[in-house]
C-alpha cells in the first residue's frame, strides 16, 4: 500500500489531525516527566539507611523537674539518671540491646558539623566536610545493626559523657565508608586523625562502617546524606533518646514493656504513648509519606491521562470511519480486502501518533528543562523518553483497533447506497 | 430582535443542543467526563494551593514586618547574602527595648510539661509560645475571657499564662478560668486570659514549628521563660564557637533562635524602621559586636512567607500536573467537538439554506459546547470535592485545611464553562464556514 492516499486523506482533516497529534504530544510530555518523578521518589524511598531496621524502635523521653545541665553536678546527676534508664531497658526480657543516641536516620532531628584534616580549621573552609553526628555508646553498632568494614567498634573505655551544650574533645570516632573515602581518597582511614568543628584536639578514626544515613531527609542534607560520624559520648540533658533492638520478632512486646519499666525507675517523666515509643518502621513511614503520596498521585493522574487520550483517539477515529463509510464501501467493491481497510486506519494512526511523539519528545525535554530550573530535578534519562514514545505508539494502535475493525466490516454493497 | 425573541431563540438552541447531545450519547459522555476529570483534578490542586498560599491575617498582615539583621562573624560557616532568619537574644532585646515600631514582640517556641490538678489526667506536654506582651494586640488574637499580660508584668517575669480554648475546654470544661492556677514545669502560673479559637495559617510568626495547622496551647511571657529556663524548641543556627541549646539550656550569644515582629502602620514608618535597623547594625559594628557591614531586611508577612517558600514544592508540582492534565482534556474535547460539528455539515447546510445566519449557527453550536461545559463543571465539582476529601485523608500537616470555599466554587464553574466555550470556538467557527449550497448538493 502506498502512503499517498493516506496522506491525501489526512490533508482533508487538518484540524482533527493536528489536534490529536497535539494531544498525543502533550500526553507524552506530561507522562514522561511524571513517571520520571515517580521513579526518583521510589528510588529515594527504597534506599537503605544502613541500619538493620527490623526489631528496632526508638524511645524519646523527658524528665520532669530534672537538674539543669548547666553545672557539672547537674550533668553528673543527669548521667546517672540516663544510665539507670539504660540498665532498666537492657534488663527487659524482650530486649537484645540498647544504645543512647541523639537521633536516628530519617528522624529529621540532627546535630551537624564539619570535619577537617587540619587542626583549628575555620568552619566551612576548603577541605572540610559536612557531617551529622550520632552521640552514642559502645552498644551502638550492635543495636543499630551497622556493618563494620574495617577497624574496631567502640568499647566501654571509649565512652565519655558531657552536658548537651558543652564542647568536649572527641578522641575516637567511627565514620561511614563514604565519609572515610571523601576524607582519605587513598583509603586506610583507620588510625588517621581528623579534627571536628574547627577544634584543635585530634580525633582518631578507629573504625569504618559500611553505610549510615544522616537523620535529615530534607533537601538541605542532600550534599552529605551518607557522611555520618559516630561519637562514643552520652549527651546529658533533661531529655534523652534510646535506640532499642528487640529480640527477633519481639518488637511489639518490647515496645509495650518500655513505659512501665521506665516509670518504675523514675515516675517523674513525660512519656506519651503515641510519640515516645516509636518503631523504626513508623519513623520511616512518616519520613517518606509525602514522597509515597506524591508518587501515587502522579501515577493515578498518568493513568487517567492515558485513558482520556486513548478515548479521544477512539472517538475521533470512529467519526472518521462513519464519515468515510461510503468511500470504504467503494474501496471494498473495487477489490480491497478487509485487512487492507484495517491496515489503512492502523497506518493512518501510526502517522498521526508518529508526528505526535516527535513533537512530544521535544515538549518532554522542554518541560524537563523548565522543571530543572524551578525544582530539584535532574535531566530525564533517554530510556524514560524512549519507553514513553513506544507506549504512546502502542496506545494509539490499541485505541484505533476497534474503530478500524468496524471500518473493515463495512460491506462492499454500501458503495451502491446513498448515505 | 427584542429580549423575548432572544430568549425564545436561546431556548430553541438549547433544545437543539440537547437533542444533538442525546444523539451521540457515548461521545457526549466522553466529552463531559474528560472535562469533569480535568476540572476536578485542577480544582483540587488549585484549592490546596489557594489554601496554602493564603494570607494568615487578612487586613492586618500588610502592617506587620519581620526585621532581620546580620550578627554573624566574618568567616561565617555559610556565607550568604541573606542575613539569618532569626535573631540572637541580645539583638532581640535591644530592638524590643528600642521600641521604634508601633508595636513589637520578641518570641520563640517550645513545649512545657503540664501537671493537671485533676488526678485523673497524667502529666502531658503542651506546645508553648514564649513572647513579649504586644503579641496579642499585634496579631489580633481574640480573647474569650480575660486579656494578655502587660508589658510591666512581662518585664517583672510574672508567672502568668494565656491559654488556648482547646486547653481551657480540656482542663476547665470551658468555664471562665481567669484567676485559676496552672502548674507547668514545676511552677505555678496564674491564668490571665483564654483565647478564642485562633490559628493563623500558615503559622507565619514562627515557621520552624511546621507551617500549617499548628497552634500553641499556652502563651507565657518570654522573660519568665528566660528566668525559669523552660524547654525551647525550633531552630537554632550558630556560628563561630556558638553552641546550640538543647532542652532547658539556652543557646549562646553566637546563635540565632528568636523571632521578632513589628507593626508599622504606614510605608513611611516602614522605611524609617529599615533605616533604624541599618543604623543599629552600624552601631553594633562600631561596638565590635557585629563584624559584617550592615545587612538588614524588613519583609512584610506575605513577603516573608514568599521568601521562606512555605508552599511545598510538591503542591506546586501537583498543580502544574493537574493543569497539564486539564489542557490535554481540553484538546481532546476540541478534537471531538470538531469531528462532531463537521459530521453535521449537512444539517447545518440545510439551516443555512433556510435562512439562518452564520451568527445564529455559531450561537447554536456554542450553546451546545456550553452545555457540555456546564455538565462537565458539575461533574468536576463533585470530583474536586472527592479529591479534597482524599487530600484530607492524607497525613500531611495541611491536610485538614483542604476545603472548597465559595470563591473556589465559583472559579470551578467559570473555569469549566469558559474552557469548554473556548474549546467550542474553533469547531463552531469551522462549521459555520460551510457554504449552504455545496452541502445540499453533495447529498
Amino acid at each position: 500500500m502506498t502512503m499517498h492516499p493516506i496522506l491525501a486523506a489526512l490533508r482533508k482533516h487538518k484540524a482533527g489531525v493536528v489536534l490529536i497529534s497535539l494531544q498525543i504530544a502533550l500526553t507524552l510530555a506530561i507522562v514522561c516527566n511524571a513517571v520520571f518523578i515517580i521513579g526518583q521518589r521510589v528510588e529515594r524511598v527504597n534506599r537503605p539507611t544502613g541500619l538493620d531496621e527490623n526489631d528496632l524502635f526508638l524511645v524519646t523521653q523527658q524528665w520532669v523537674g530534672a537538674p539543669s545541665g548547666d553545672d557539672p553536678a547537674g550533668v553528673e546527676k543527669l548521667d546517672v539518671m540516663q544510665r539507670e534508664d539504660l540498665a532498666a531497658l537492657r534488663n527487659l526480657p524482650d530486649v537484645a540491646s540498647v544504645a543512647p543516641s541523639n537521633s536516628v536516620p530519617l528522624l529529621n532531628s540532627s546535630w551537624t558539623g564539619s570535619l577537617s584534616l587540619k587542626p583549628g580549621a575555620q568552619l566551612g573552609s576548603k577541605g572540610g566536610t559536612r557531617t551529622a553526628y550520632y552521640f552514642t555508646d559502645e552498644q551502638a553498632l550492635t543495636t543499630l545493626g551497622l556493618h563494620l568494614v574495617t577497624g574496631r567498634a567502640f568499647n566501654a573505655g571509649d565512652v565519655q559523657h558531657q552536658g548537651a551544650r558543652d564542647q568536649r574533645d572527641r578522641p575516637v570516632v567511627i565514620v561511614t565508608k563514604a565519609l572515610a573515602d571523601k576524607l582519605f581518597p587513598q583509603g586506610n582511614a583507620v588510625g588517621k586523625v581528623i579534627y571536628s568543628d574547627g577544634s584543635t584536639a585530634p580525633s582518631t578514626i578507629i573504625g569504618v562502617v559500611e553505610r549510615l544515613q544522616i537523620p535529615s531527609t530534607g533537601s538541605w542534607g542532600n550534599a552529605f546524606t551518607w557522611y555520618s560520624t559516630l561519637v562514643p559520648t552520652r549527651l546529658d540533658s533533661s531529655y534523652a533518646r534510646y535506640v532499642v533492638r528487640a529480640k527477633p520478632g519481639r518488637r511489639d512486646a518490647a515496645m509495650r514493656a518500655v513505659p512501665a519499666a521506665l516509670y518504675a525507675v523514675n515516675p517523674m517523666r513525660v512519656l506519651d504513648d503515641d510519640e515516645s515509643v516509636k518503631s523504626f518502621a513508623d519513623i520511616r513511614a512518616s519520613a517518606y509519606r509525602a514522597d509515597v503520596g506524591m508518587a501515587i498521585l502522579m501515577g493515578v493522574v498518568c493513568l487517567i491521562l492515558l485513558c482520556v487520550t486513548a478515548a479521544g483517539i477512539v472517538g475521533l477515529t470512529s467519526f472518521w470511519v462513519g464519515q468515510r463509510h461510503r468511500q470504504i464501501g467503494v474501496r471494498r467493491a473495487l477489490g480491497a480486502r478487509k485487512v487492507d481497510i484495517l491496515h489503512y486506519f492502523q497506518i493512518e494512526n501510526l502517522l498521526i501518533a508518529g508526528a505526535g511523539v516527535v513533537l512530544g519528545v521535544l515538549l518532554a525535554v522542554g518541560l524537563n528543562t523548565w522543571l530543572m530550573t524551578h525544582y530539584e530535578m535532574t535531566r530525564i534519562p533517554l530510556p524514560y523518553v524512549m519507553t514513553g514514545v513506544l507506549a504512546m505508539l502502542v496506545l494509539g494502535q490499541l485505541a484505533v483497533f476497534v474503530p478500524a475493525r468496524r471500518a473493515s466490516n463495512v460491506p462492499p454493497v454500501t458503495a451502491t447506497r446513498a448515505v | 430582535m427584542n429580549a423575548t425573541e432572544q430568549l425564545k431563540m436561546f431556548a430553541y438552541y438549547l433544545d437543539l443542543a440537547l437533542r444533538s447531545l442525546r444523539r451521540n450519547r457515548a461521545l457526549t459522555m466522553l466529552m463531559v467526563l474528560a472535562i469533569a476529570l480535568g476540572i476536578g483534578a485542577s480544582m483540587t490542586t488549585l484549592t490546596v494551593l489557594h489554601v496554602l498560599s493564603g494570607d494568615p491575617l487578612p487586613g492586618k498582615s500588610a502592617q506587620l514586618y519581620y526585621p532581620q539583621v546580620d550578627p554573624q562573624d566574618i568567616k561565617g560557616m555559610y556565607p550568604s547574602k541573606e542575613p539569618p532568619d532569626q535573631l540572637t537574644l541580645i539583638d532581640g532585646l535591644n530592638l524590643l527595648h528600642a521600641a521604634r515600631a508601633d508595636h513589637q514582640a520578641l518570641m520563640t517556641g517550645g513545649s512545657v510539661p503540664l501537671q493537671p490538678e485533676q488526678s485523673s489526667l497524667d502529666p502531658f506536654y503542651v506546645e508553648a509560645r514564649y513572647t513579649t506582651a504586644d503579641f496579642f494586640s499585634m496579631f489580633d488574637a481574640p480573647f474569650l475571657y480575660g486579656h494578655g499580660w502587660t508589658e510591666a508584668d512581662g518585664e517583672a517575669k510574672a508567672r502568668e499564662v494565656v491559654i488556648a480554648k482547646s486547653l481551657n475546654d480540656k482542663l476547665f470544661a470551658g468555664a471562665n478560668s481567669v484567676g485559676r492556677t496552672l502548674r507547668m514545669a514545676g511552677t505555678s502560673f496564674r491564668v490571665v486570659g483564654v483565647l478564642d479559637s485562633w490559628q493563623p495559617n500558615p503559622h507565619f510568626y514562627d515557621l520552624n514549628t511546621g507551617s500549617y495547622a499548628y497552634g500553641e496551647q499556652v502563651f507565657l511571657p518570654l522573660q519568665t521563660m528566660l528566668e525559669l529556663r523552660l524547654d525551647r524548641g525550633g531552630s537554632t543556627d550558630c556560628w563561630g564557637n556558638g553552641g546550640g541549646g538543647v532542652g532547658s539550656i539556652l543557646p549562646s550569644d553566637d546563635c540565632v533562635w528568636l523571632q521578632f515582629w513589628v507593626q508599622l502602620d504606614s510605608p513611611a514608618k516602614a522605611a524609617a524602621y529599615k533605616e533604624f535597623l541599618a543604623h543599629y547594625s552600624q552601631d553594633q559594628k562600631a561596638l565590635g559586636r557585629f563584624q559584617r557591614a550592615p545587612n538588614v531586611r524588613l519583609r512584610s508577612v506575605m513577603q516573608w512567607l514568599d521568601y521562606q517558600m512555605v508552599v511545598p514544592d510538591d503542591v506546586r508540582l501537583q498543580n502544574g500536573l493537574a493543569f497539564g492534565f486539564l489542557l490535554v482534556c481540553l484538546v481532546n474535547t476540541v478534537g471531538l467537538m470538531l469531528a462532531k460539528f463537521m459530521r453535521r455539515a449537512a444539517e447545518l447546510g440545510v439551516r443555512r439554506a433556510l435562512g439562518a445566519s452564520r451568527r445564529a449557527l455559531f450561537a447554536q453550536l456554542l450553546i451546545e459546547s456550553g452545555v457540555v461545559g456546564l455538565v462537565g463543571g458539575i461533574g468536576g465539582l463533585l470530583l474536586a470535592m472527592f479529591g479534597l476529601w482524599l487530600v484530607r485523608q492524607r497525613p500531611s500537616d495541611y491536610a485538614a485545611l483542604a476545603h472548597l470555599d465559595l470563591s473556589m466554587l465559583f472559579t470551578t464553574f467559570v473555569l469549566a464553562v469558559c474552557a469548554t466555550l473556548l474549546a467550542g470556538l474553533l469547531p463552531a467557527w469551522r462549521a459555520c464556514q460551510i457554504a449552504p449550497a455545496l452541502q445540499l448538493k453533495s447529498n
